[in-house]
């Protein structure tokens, strides 16, 4: 019983599935953030100026803008895994445990949403 | 040990800077007062050194995270490895950060 069970689990039949999700979750976004995040800092260095006419020049272009939205989305989702963990391992009182995930959630939805939304007014000129 | 807290206090950290990221696209979508407000704020002292934090973090995270996925391939795991690992891991990032903001200030 004990080996089906573990068969089960590796399989993602078992309680193990929303486990393994995460775990590669976390993993396939990380080597993506490795990326992304390489070409981001170094873009950032790049630039002449942090200055207004030089970022909306830069975040303007669209290989960039759609890079810098990938960024985000990976990143909120990096970090929304990551968060959930902490979470998981330090709030242990019932109510809140679930209300700090769902909060969790939803304030990198928002956030991700915010970000792609204005790089799209940037791109666009809008 | 002390390295994977700083995993988790980096990622917590960057996870609020996500928010300040997506606050700098904002102003820079609302236009050049708005982008001004924001640049204000974070050339304050307050602002500068959270920004130099979250370069730090950013390396560290950056850097240790790779050394995880190292180990998930189920190498590195010797004591002495992860040990010169782990120093390699916290120079870097302090020595990069250092180059960042040596180079910017």
């Amino acid at each position: 019983m004990r080996l089906l069970a573990t068969i089960r689990a590796l399989t993602g039949l078992g309680d193990a599935a929303g486990g393994t999700d995460h775990w590669w979750g976390q993993r396939i976004s990380g080597v993506m953030l490795v990326f992304l995040g390489l070409w981001f800092v170094g873009s950032m260095v790049l630039l002449p100026s942090m200055e207004y006419d030089v970022v909306v020049e830069f975040v303007g272009v669209t290989a960039n803008g759609v890079l810098l939205s990938l960024l985000c989305l990976v990143t909120a989702f990096h970090s929304h895994l990551g968060v959930q963990v902490v979470i998981e391992d330090y709030v242990h009182a019932d109510g809140l445990h679930i209300f700090s995930i769902a909060a969790s959630r939803l304030a990198h939805v928002v956030a991700a949403i915010v970000a792609v939304y204005a790089i799209v007014q940037i791109g666009t000129g809008a | 040990m002390t390295l994977s807290i700083l995993h988790r206090a980096t990622g917590v950290a960057m996870a609020v800077g996500f928010i300040v990221l997506a606050a700098w696209l904002v102003s820079a979508a609302a236009g050049p007062a708005e982008y001004e407000r924001f640049v204000a704020l974070m050339s304050t002292l307050v602002g500068q050194l959270l920004l130099i934090g979250w370069s730090f973090a950013f390396f560290y995270h950056f850097a240790n995270g790779i050394r995880h996925l190292v180990w998930d391939t189920g190498r590195g795991f010797e004591k002495h490895q992860a040990n010169a690992s782990a120093w390699f891991v916290i120079v870097l990032a302090i020595v990069v950060t250092a180059i960042l903001w040596i180079k910017l200030i």
